[in-house]
């Protein structure tokens, strides 16, 4: 690679997308909530109303997705590369494909009421990459140009996108079987109770979690070996227990105990939700703490 | 826990040996379960996080050695319950080896059963189909309703068992054809995986501008074979550098001193008394040399220098690898001048490329590419313990028992020598003199014969996985009512569509009936 031209000025205007597009998200992610406490409402015709607020809600993501799509593709051009090189840009891109993955499955009616998970994590993610992971924009390091960063990267962001939307339909499927909740005669049970009951079933929303994990399974398997053939290219071996290496392994194998838990009688249902949510867990752990605290050959975040 | 009382029950006379063999049955049925290799997965993945907590010697080993000496007391009782070496330790092994011995019990009467299940028939019609997870009964005055399900379901291309009462279909057996060859090809990667550990060699050599390393064991400055290697398979091709190129930028102002390219110009020839080929070994572009491949590991500079005595003579000549420090090529090296007279010395010297003196007067180096390179060296004067036949690091000079006599606190002001000068060393020790400036590479040597097979099964294990996957595996059964027939559905996995299909099945019926 040779004499590559950066764009710190294009990369500002691509910070200030992304500072629009949270706050989009901001005001998606409230009229969600405004629409889901019209569809609990006790009031008949409050409720009626909750589908004009869900279109509203539904515009205002997709504008978001768009300025953050624009952001995305700016810093990609200021830096000349793909956007995903570093933390910052893993989370941008990684946001934005978790919100374009939901947004393709909005035609799936029982997924719309996770768009409140989705808008706030979306919002959660930008947040801390703008406020903590931030750098300006920089070249690849040799180890890093090649071909395998498109393929291996791309693929890691789409399986922790699948990953994600499976773990908030899982916490949906807890909380609408969470027994405390349907006896309790608190009143904030109450009005809890109310606004799950807009949510499917919990059979449904464990059906739903099953099928995006099994395709987050599919994607992080093959990021696995793609990572062991790029890092027999890049490091001369395909596997070497580095910290990354080891999480990825741990995730893989949490979520494969969790497709045979599906599989075992008396594993089924929550006990096997809970660990794919466990397995989600050590997927954020992986992108945070392993990232900036363990040391290691994926030291990519960028900050010092 | 049934398998044992059975055993007690019909054999209690006989001899205690069938007792055994009933446990060992109980138990060979424990392991094999689902539940157990569910348990197995999960301790595995337990097992593997301390591998990320402390450094290991596998891949960090100055990790390891510096947490000896920050924290001996602690790292000796960790070493004795190997969390050093987590990922070789004998409690990590052994979960693996069950979890594999667990998977084979599992896997190898699947596959047996699996084959009889492909060849016969599908199973018999359930007594109740009401209780099925998917269900529902139809009303229809056809005689032969049972025959025109039959044939909708083999034009969904299910395997189909017809009775007088009753029909009994199957599809997707593929998925369990899938899920044998993922696990299989575990196995068959775990196996290419301890092979390959056995018959691969890994070796390290540093090579500075127009050297050549040749293949054979001398030629290495580290080599670690397999168990089954045998040095003799080195193919004694040969390699030299003849040019190393490092680009940083300078342009971008963000990212100035950010390495842009590391480039390796070598010549290689594939066997002795042969022409040469002109190659370029980059990061992520290894050589492919006849039996290895050569990989760029690192790099740094190796400053040409020359140390004379007072009369003159050349006590030490040639290029000293100075290692890197720093993301801006600080470096460091070490000299060890065994023939010097009037006594043994050694230097341990610092290389700035583009040096800046900080306001202690310390130097530090501003941008990894020589704009203005300075060396500065301490030199200590003593016995170096060369002589004693004891191997010793070539980087690293144990000062113990040396005295210092320029530099830190020894009075003296460390020597700086500018590129292309010469100065004099305290002590009446002669001088030194900076003839030039060359560039090193770090390559890595390395072969493994498996790899290929390694692969080969990934892929297996991964096409595997996505059948076992994404096909449903599916059983239908019919059976003809008082007032029309019934239909049920059952799936290996949970399956929302199952009974959608039979509405399907039963509106087909509708459709062939006009």
């Amino acid at each position: 690679m040779k004499d590559v031209l950066l764009d710190p000025v294009l990369d500002v205007y691509s910070v200030y997308a992304i500072y629009g597009a949270m706050a989009l998200y901001t005001l998606a992610f409230l009229t969600f909530v405004w629409q889901l406490s019209r569809l609990s409402s006790a009031n008949k015709t409050l409720r009626k109303t909750a589908g004009q607020l869900e279109v509203a809600a539904l515009s205002i993501t997709v504008l978001a997705f768009l300025l953050h799509g624009a952001g995305v593709v700016m810093r990609g051009i200021a830096a000349s590369r793909v956007p995903w090189a570093n933390m910052y840009e893993f989370s941008i891109s990684g946001s934005l494909v978790i919100v374009g993955i939901f947004l393709s499955a909005w035609f799936v009616k029982e997924i719309r009421v996770i768009a409140v998970l989705v808008t706030g994590f979306a919002l959660l993610i930008l947040g801390s990459a703008t406020t903590l992971f931030y750098v300006q924009v920089k070249t690849l390091m040799p180890a890093l140009q090649s071909y395998w960063l498109v393929i291996h990267v791309t693929v890691a962001v789409l399986a922790t996108a699948f990953f994600n939307i499976a773990a908030a339909l899982s916490v949906a499927y807890l909380l609408r079987s969470w027994g405390w909740l349907n006896q309790s005669n608190l009143s904030i049970a109450k009005l809890t109770k109310r606004v799950l009951s807009v949510f499917p079933e919990s059979k449904k929303l464990e059906h739903l979690s099953y099928r995006f994990n099994v395709i987050g399974f599919m994607l992080w398997s093959f990021t696995l070996v793609a990572g062991a053939i790029w890092a027999e290219r890049a490091w001369h071996r395909f596997w070497g227990w580095d910290t990354k290496e080891v999480w990825t392994f741990i995730i893989w194998t949490i979520y494969a105990g969790y497709l045979h838990a599906t599989a075992t009688r008396g594993w089924t249902g929550a006990r096997a939700i809970w660990l794919s949510l466990i397995g989600f867990a050590a997927v954020i752990f992986n992108f945070t703490i392993v990232n900036l605290f363990f040391k290691g050959l994926h030291v990519y975040s960028g900050l010092k | 826990m049934s398998l044992q009382s059975n055993v007690s029950q019909g054999d209690e006379i006989r001899s205690p040996k069938l007792g055994l063999t009933g446990w060992a049955r109980w138990i060979w049925s424990q392991v094999t379960s689902m539940r157990t290799a569910l348990m197995l997965l999960l301790l595995l993945a337990v097992a593997a996080i301390p591998g990320s907590v402390f450094p290991q010697r596998s891949s960090d080993p100055n990790g390891v050695t510096s947490y000896f000496q920050n924290n001996p007391e602690l790292a000796k009782n960790l070493d004795g319950f190997q969390l050093f070496d987590v990922y070789t330790s004998v409690w990590f092994s052994s979960i693996y080896v069950l979890l594999f011995i667990s998977l084979v019990g599992c896997v190898v009467p699947r596959a047996a059963h699996h084959w009889h299940a492909m060849r016969g028939e599908p199973i018999e019609t359930p007594r109740n189909l009401s209780r099925f997870p998917a269900h529902l009964t139809k009303a229809s005055k056809r005689a032969n309703v049972l025959d025109a399900i039959a044939q909708i379901l083999r034009a969904r291309r299910f395997r189909v068992r017809v009775t007088k009462t009753s029909v009994s279909a199957e599809k997707g057996y593929v998925r369990e054809t899938g899920n044998l060859l993922f696990h299989i090809s575990l196995l068959g990667v775990l196996v290419s995986i301890a092979l390959g550990g056995a018959t691969s060699f890994s070796g390290q050599r540093v090579l500075v501008e127009g050297e050549t390393f040749v293949n054979n064991l001398v030629g290495y400055d580290s080599f670690s074979p397999g168990a089954w290697f045998d040095s003799k398979q080195l193919v004694p091709f040969s390699v030299k550098l003849n040019q190393f190129k490092a680009t940083f930028d300078l342009r971008n102002k963000t990212n100035v001193g950010t390495p842009l390219d590391f480039e390796a110009f070598v010549s290689l020839r594939e066997a002795p008394n042969t022409k040469s080929t002109d190659s370029l070994i980059r990061v992520n572009y290894p050589l492919e040399a006849p039996g290895a491949n050569i990989f760029l590991t690192g790099n740094g500079y190796a400053p040409v220098l020359t140390f004379r005595d007072s009369d003159g003579n050349i006590s030490f000549s040639g290029p000293v690898v100075y290692l890197p420090q720093d993301a801006n090529y600080t470096s460091l090296g070490v000299i060890k001048v065994p023939d010097a007279h009037p006594e043994q010395f050694g230097v341990i010297s610092f290389f700035y490329p583009t040096a800046a003196e900080l306001k202690t007067g310390a130097f530090t180096s501003g941008y990894p590419a020589p704009v203005d390179p300075l060396l500065s060296m301490n030199v200590y004067v003593g016995n170096l313990g060369l002589d004693n036949g004891i191997p010793s690091n070539v980087f690293e000079l144990s000062v113990h028992g040396l005295k210092q006599v320029a530099g830190g606190k020894s009075g003296t002001k460390p020597i700086t020598l500018e590129l292309g000068n010469s100065a004099e060393l305290p002590n009446g020790l002669g001088t030194v003199t900076w003839d030039g400036l060359k560039r090193f590479a770090s390559l890595d040597i390395d072969y493994n014969p498996m790899q290929i097979w390694i692969l080969m099964f990934t892929v297996f294990a991964f096409f595997g996985l996505f059948i076992s996957l994404l096909t449903p595996r599916r059983r239908i059964f019919a059976r003809k009512t008082a007032t029309g027939f019934e239909l049920a559905g059952m799936s290996k996995n949970d399956d929302p569509k199952l009974l959608g299909l039979l509405e399907e099945i039963a509106g087909d019926l509708k459709v062939r009936k006009k």
